[in-house]
């Protein structure tokens, strides 16, 4: 078998893309699996979903040029969550809160590590911190 | 060999004092043994970064032209409301307050972006804050409204003066019911789903001085970036509580209420925060250091992470209704380890206090004692002990008429 491409992205959907099909002709064009992590289709906004989107490399790669020519919008899930380096004290109260273990305290300097590939965008940690250092960035 | 504080300070001014943080005088005592390092080392380094809401900061604005008397009417800080009942224009402005527009836990669980600690970072880091006062006006003070920016640097005394600090060990905090619950503790999932804890453990400085032998009243300490005192014993100071052999507190127990010059202090190590569908506080950075005067305290400046036992409180049931009973006993090795045994399950622990920024404020409070620019201050009074009778009482309800 051959190895499979896997990525987690976010699409951004222009209002006039949101009652298409798209992510439909992904599976049915390209053979493409995807797991939803995320989604919101607001009316007069913009439709967003963030993907896990798996398959053979060739394929995946024509699946990403198809989305682009439509007009989707794709950045990578990685960039969206980020962590102010000045607010945040390290206190590690988000780490039991996170449910992928992307956020982790590293037991010898007791600073809290933010994995940005575990991330899944849930937003949990948003809230949760108390000098709301996690920010979201969409 | 018994030694002084003053002998210290003499050591201090001479560049020859050994001073170590308390993480570090856990490996030295483990090597050298008790007397040895009793007789080598001068001070040991305590730091502790936490919320802490008994905090808050009293200004004097200076007389605007016309006067006004402030006291006794209003007073907001960037729409914070500030407490007036003094003179003319002092105020205090307490860490917990919410801006009158706050919709609270209306939308629950409200977000409290913005209060009275975010108002002391903001005028900590130098911004300009908007003050907002009304009055009823007298025949001295006839001003009746004052509309005006301010800035620290132009105030004549801006004073950080709180309550209740550093407490000495504190409760882990879980939630046994079946939904989410919003606490000063964190975010508590339901079943069991995680342990929230807040002490610098083995950094903390109450608890590397559990008796108060050298931590009293008049103990210059690291505060807020600058140097502060201990004013007075904290609020709800209770050294009654149980304790181990080794004399550190099972429960919560001692406080310090602590004062200093906000205008020297500096903004990472005082921080606003947001407790999610609970309120404002305040994280605030204090480090103690503890004169190594004898072998006994010594030996309790070099307790472990393991030495010091907490409790595991529920906060879905028993702490709302003020019911005593804990849930099993810990200790802060157990508790920093990520995961705790609670009625035979695994559950995560998280921290509210950031031991890596307690590590931080030892090793800053140690470097100051070692360049000669803090001197140690012997303790005025002590504070209440174990076998004081001082304890933490409940309030008596009783009807009024």
């Amino acid at each position: 078998m051959k190895k499979q491409h896997s990525e987690r992205i976010v699409l951004h959907f222009p209002h006039r893309l949101v009652d298409q099909p798209i992510v439909y002709k992904l599976i049915k064009d390209f053979d493409l699996q995807f797991n939803i992590l995320k989604a919101y289709v607001t009316p007069r906004e913009e439709g967003l979903m963030v993907l896990e989107l798996t398959g053979d490399k060739e394929n995946y790669d024509k699946g990403i040029a198809y989305l682009k020519k439509c007009g989707v919008k794709i950045q990578p899930l990685s960039k969206d969550i980020i962590r102010n380096e000045v607010k945040c004290t390290d206190c590690g109260v988000c780490v039991p809160i996170c449910p992928t273990g992307a956020l982790a305290v590293d037991y010898l300097t007791r600073k809290v590590h933010f994995y940005k590939n575990k991330c899944i965008a849930c937003e949990l940690c948003i809230k949760a911190c108390p000098t709301r250092a996690m920010e979201i960035n969409f | 060999m018994a030694k002084t504080i003053k002998e210290i300070n003499e050591k201090i001014k001479k560049g020859q004092v050994v001073v170590v943080t308390a993480e570090e005088i856990i490996d030295i005592v483990e090597k050298k043994g008790i007397s040895k390092t009793a007789a080598e080392v001068d001070v040991v380094t305590t730091g502790t970064f936490g919320p802490m809401c008994s905090s808050g900061a009293y200004f004097n604005i200076g007389h605007a032209k016309p006067r006004i008397k402030i006291g006794g009417g209003t007073c907001t800080l960037n729409d914070v409301p500030a407490y007036t009942g003094f003179a003319a224009v002092d105020i205090y402005l307490g860490a917990t307050a919410l801006p009158e527009s706050d919709p609270l836990n209306k939308v629950y669980p409200g977000e409290f972006k913005y209060g009275g600690g975010h108002v002391i970072q903001d005028l900590v880091s130098g911004k300009d804050i908007a003050l907002k006062a009304t009055a009823y006006g007298t025949d001295c003070y006839p001003r009746k409204s004052l509309e005006t920016l301010i800035n620290i640097k132009d105030l004549n005394e801006a004073v950080l003066f709180n309550l209740r600090n550093c407490y000495q060990n504190y409760n882990v905090a879980v939630n046994l019911s079946d939904r989410m619950i919003y606490t000063y503790m964190g975010v508590l999932k339901p079943n069991l789903g995680n342990a929230n804890f807040c002490s610098a453990g083995q950094l903390s400085p109450l608890l590397k001085d559990p008796n108060y032998k050298t931590i009293g009243i008049g103990t210059k300490i690291f505060l807020g970036g600058a140097v502060g005192y201990v004013a007075w014993w904290g609020t709800q100071h209770d050294p009654s509580v149980k304790r181990k052999a080794n004399g550190v507190p099972q429960a919560p127990a001692g406080t310090l209420a602590v004062i200093g010059d906000l205008k020297q202090m500096k903004p990472e190590w005082l921080m606003g925060t947001s407790m999610l569908g609970y309120g404002v506080t305040l994280t605030v950075g204090i480090g103690v250091p503890i004169p190594i005067l004898n072998e006994e305290i010594c030996k309790a400046s070099a307790l472990r992470d393991e030495d010091i036992y907490t409790q595991i409180v529920d906060y879905s049931e028993a702490y709302p209704n003020c019911k005593s009973g804990s849930l099993g006993e810990v200790n802060y090795k157990q508790l920093n380890s990520g995961s705790i045994k609670v009625k035979n399950k695994d559950v995560p622990t998280g921290a509210l206090s950031s031991y890596s920024k307690a590590r931080e404020i030892s090793q800053e409070l140690k470097s100051w004692i070692k360049k000669g620019k803090f001197q140690l201050t012997e303790k005025v009074v002590s504070l209440p002990s174990s076998e004081s009778g001082y304890s933490f009482k409940p309030l008596k309800e009783r009807p009024i008429g």
